[in-house]
């Protein structure tokens, strides 16, 4: 740092420090890592996550110590741990409470992130990076949930080992291939425990020192969406409207740490089935390849997706191809794309609508399951909104939101519910408004009166 | 940092004369590199070739699909019964005449009443039953959409998430998908294929079912 006194040190940390840049880190990652001093409660969840991934780590360690990966031994090993091993129930109720609230907390975490523009230029590698981390923490909870051998567990990972066979050409080979048998069964639960006690958690944590080293070379984004570093710099050249990271925000992490660990233990003791919806009751059933459980849902963090897995069908793909077409059109007549691309995108997009119409719903429907994820890595590039954060954008924006979040919680809904017609309408529906909103990012986010963006950040000490 | 320095000027630490920074560069290093790179990366991903092929299902998994011989007999008339044939429910249903008769006015209702898509239909199963005998129905009761088992509903008419005019048939509780009494599929549900037939032969008298062989497929 510019202007910073060095002071060697002695002793041990001294002896340490000539051999490993252990002073060096603390300070640069945290006593002299300056985040914007207006934080608010939705910064808690960054620290949160870190803090479920330990909880994640240790509990499943020791749930490894007792559970047994063999598809005649797995339900019984946990229930084994569930009845008989000393304190077993609550280190596995602990996990399984932990891995519904990992998605708690990565879904506000996330939320965070759209309202006040964190992954807006020169934080792009830091959202895709956290991207990276949440399909890997969706593949650590799809391959885990199998490791109980219930019911849902097998119906579950069957469906979703048959999402690939969607495919065309490759497809069902590749989910023989994915299961090692023609139907999920021993094979599959034991490469599953691998992936999901080893080598996901290897990846995560990999991705989890990239996600914080990338955002600490770029610094953290805060409410206002006001760059610190461009404001008002103290004779040392550090920005005024920063505060340390420790002790400031260590501590202040703490209060969202007690508060969290709260409502954790409240679910751990009180309701750690949570109706159903933490670990559902079929699971409860041992795995049966011969029968299919009268009502078989994901676990609710993956059920808005799942929806949009369900919406498609073949009269649907009908109003998807129309709206295939309709974008051709209008980005040929109105778009901004320079030179060739102004011909290709509308070409590509013409040639969707025709696939849309030729091949497979069913792979259509997989397209928009795994769309749907996968169109949030683009973020950085669809938002041309000229103002980062929420504060300062027009008021309708938040109204669009707002339908958002709405839309998303009745996909979740209905993602748990049995398949009706009525429902199946309201998921189609809901599933043009989530795609919607994000394809039509570049056009709306750039629409209405703007407010003025204040020169540094707003911040009132209490 | 004096030592490195040293060595770029062309003396090493211990004074011997490294090579001097002035001459020309020497084209066959890059061609060395490349070379090195080339075989080196072939090598890594042949390496991988053991690893990925350890994925696909083993000598067991591939050995366990013995044939299944069933009793026609056993199965009363209306009535259906499920077997394991390589880990997957198999149905055999013994169709009523009524039930039979009502497979042909289904068409209008159905996404692949001829079963003309590939794969799924042998050919001795083409036909409005898809079986070879018109009473005994067999077929794997895995659904083509993401491999649910669907419940039977062999009753006719209305029921919760079934299609209008139901004459009887097959529901996944998955995705609603919905298939007749011949494991055909509805339109407008997310599965795209009929119900698979497996191989399957009758022994001369009608009365035994063999899962698992037929002209083409060998025990």
């Amino acid at each position: 740092m510019a202007g910073e006194k060095t002071v060697e040190t002695t002793g041990l940390l001294g002896w340490i420090d000539r051999r490993f840049p252990l002073s060096k880190m603390f300070k640069e990652h945290m006593s002299e890592y300056y985040a914007p001093k207006n934080f608010n409660f939705w910064y808690f969840f960054g620290s949160l996550a870190l803090l479920v991934l330990v909880i994640q780590i240790v509990t499943g360690i020791f749930l490894v110590m007792n559970y047994k990966p063999d598809g005649n031994l797995a339900f019984n090993s946990v229930e084994f741990i569930m009845r008989e091993v000393p304190w077993g129930w609550l280190i596995r109720y602990m996990h399984s409470t932990g891995a519904s609230m990992f998605f708690v907390v990565v879904y506000l975490h996330m939320l965070r992130g759209l309202f006040y523009g964190s992954y807006r230029k020169p934080r792009e590698l830091v959202w895709i990076f956290g991207m990276a981390i949440f399909l890997c923490l969706m593949g650590e909870a799809f391959m885990g949930y199998l490791l109980p051998w219930g019911q849902m567990s097998y119906w579950g990972a069957q469906v979703i080992v048959n999402l690939f066979s969607a495919i065309p050409f490759i497809g069902p080979e590749l989910s023989l291939w994915i299961r090692g048998d023609y139907v999920v069964s021993d094979a599959t639960l034991n490469r599953f425990f691998a992936f999901h006690v080893i080598a996901i958690p290897l990846v995560l944590i990999g991705l989890v020192v990239a996600h914080i080293i990338a955002l600490h070379e770029v610094g953290s984004n805060n409410p206002d969406g006001v760059e610190i570093k461009e404001g008002p710099k103290d004779a040392k050249g550090r920005p005024i409207d920063g505060i340390p990271f420790h002790p400031y925000y260590s501590v202040h992490d703490l209060v969202g740490v007690a508060g969290f660990l709260i409502v954790f233990a409240a679910i751990v003791f009180f309701a750690p089935e949570m109706g159903g919806y933490f670990l559902e009751f079929n699971n409860f059933i041992p795995a049966d390849s011969l029968k299919t459980p009268p009502h078989i849902a994901p676990v609710w963090y993956f059920t808005p997706f799942y929806s949009m897995l369900r919406a498609i069908t073949a009269d649907f793909t009908w109003v998807l191809a129309a709206a295939s077409v309709l974008g051709a059109v209008a980005l040929f007549l109105r778009g901004n794309l320079r030179g060739v691309w102004r011909i290709v995108v509308p070409v590509i997009l013409l040639i969707v609508a025709v696939l849309l119409r030729t091949i497979d719903a069913k792979f259509w429907g997989v397209v928009a399951m795994g769309g749907s994820v996968v169109i949030l890595f683009f973020l950085p590039w669809l938002d041309h909104s000229p103002v980062r954060s929420i504060r300062y954008r027009p008021t309708w924006h938040k109204y669009l939101y707002g339908i958002f979040i709405v839309t998303f919680l009745i996909l979740g809904y209905l993602g748990t519910q049995p398949p009706s017609p009525v429902f199946n309408l309201m998921s189609q529906i809901g599933t043009l408004i989530y795609l919607g909103f994000f394809l039509l990012m570049p056009v709306w986010s750039r629409l209405g009166t703007f407010k003025p963006v204040p020169e540094r950040i707003t911040f009132s000490a209490h | 940092m004096s030592q490195d320095k040293s060595q770029f000027d062309g003396v090493s630490a211990d004074g011997a004369v490294a090579l001097d920074a002035n001459l020309p560069p020497d084209p066959s290093r890059r061609t060395w590199v490349a070379t090195t790179c080339v075989v080196g990366g072939i090598a890594g991903v042949a390496t991988a070739v053991p690893f990925v092929g350890s994925f696909a299902p083993s000598e067991k998994a591939r050995a366990a699909g013995a044939p299944v011989q069933v009793d026609l007999t056993s199965i009363p008339e209306g009535e259906m019964r499920t077997f394991e044939w390589r880990g997957k429910p198999v149905w055999v249903m013994h169709r009523t005449e009524a039930q039979i008769e009502e497979l042909k006015n289904n068409d209008e209702y159905l996404a692949d009443p001829h079963s003309d898509r590939p794969g799924f239909t042998p050919e001795y199963a083409k036909n409005e039953y898809r079986s070879r005998d018109p009473k005994y129905w067999v077929a794997v009761g895995i659904c083509t959409h993401l491999g649910c088992s669907p419940t039977p509903h062999l009753a006719a008419g209305p029921g919760p998430g079934l299609p209008a005019n139901w004459e009887g048939g097959f529901f996944c509780p998955c995705h609603g998908s919905a298939f007749d009494l011949a494991g055909r599929v509805y339109k407008n549900v997310p599965a795209p294929d009929n119900l698979e037939v497996p191989p399957y032969e009758l022994s001369s008298d009608g009365t035994q079912v063999i899962i698992g062989v037929d002209e083409n497929n060998k025990a």
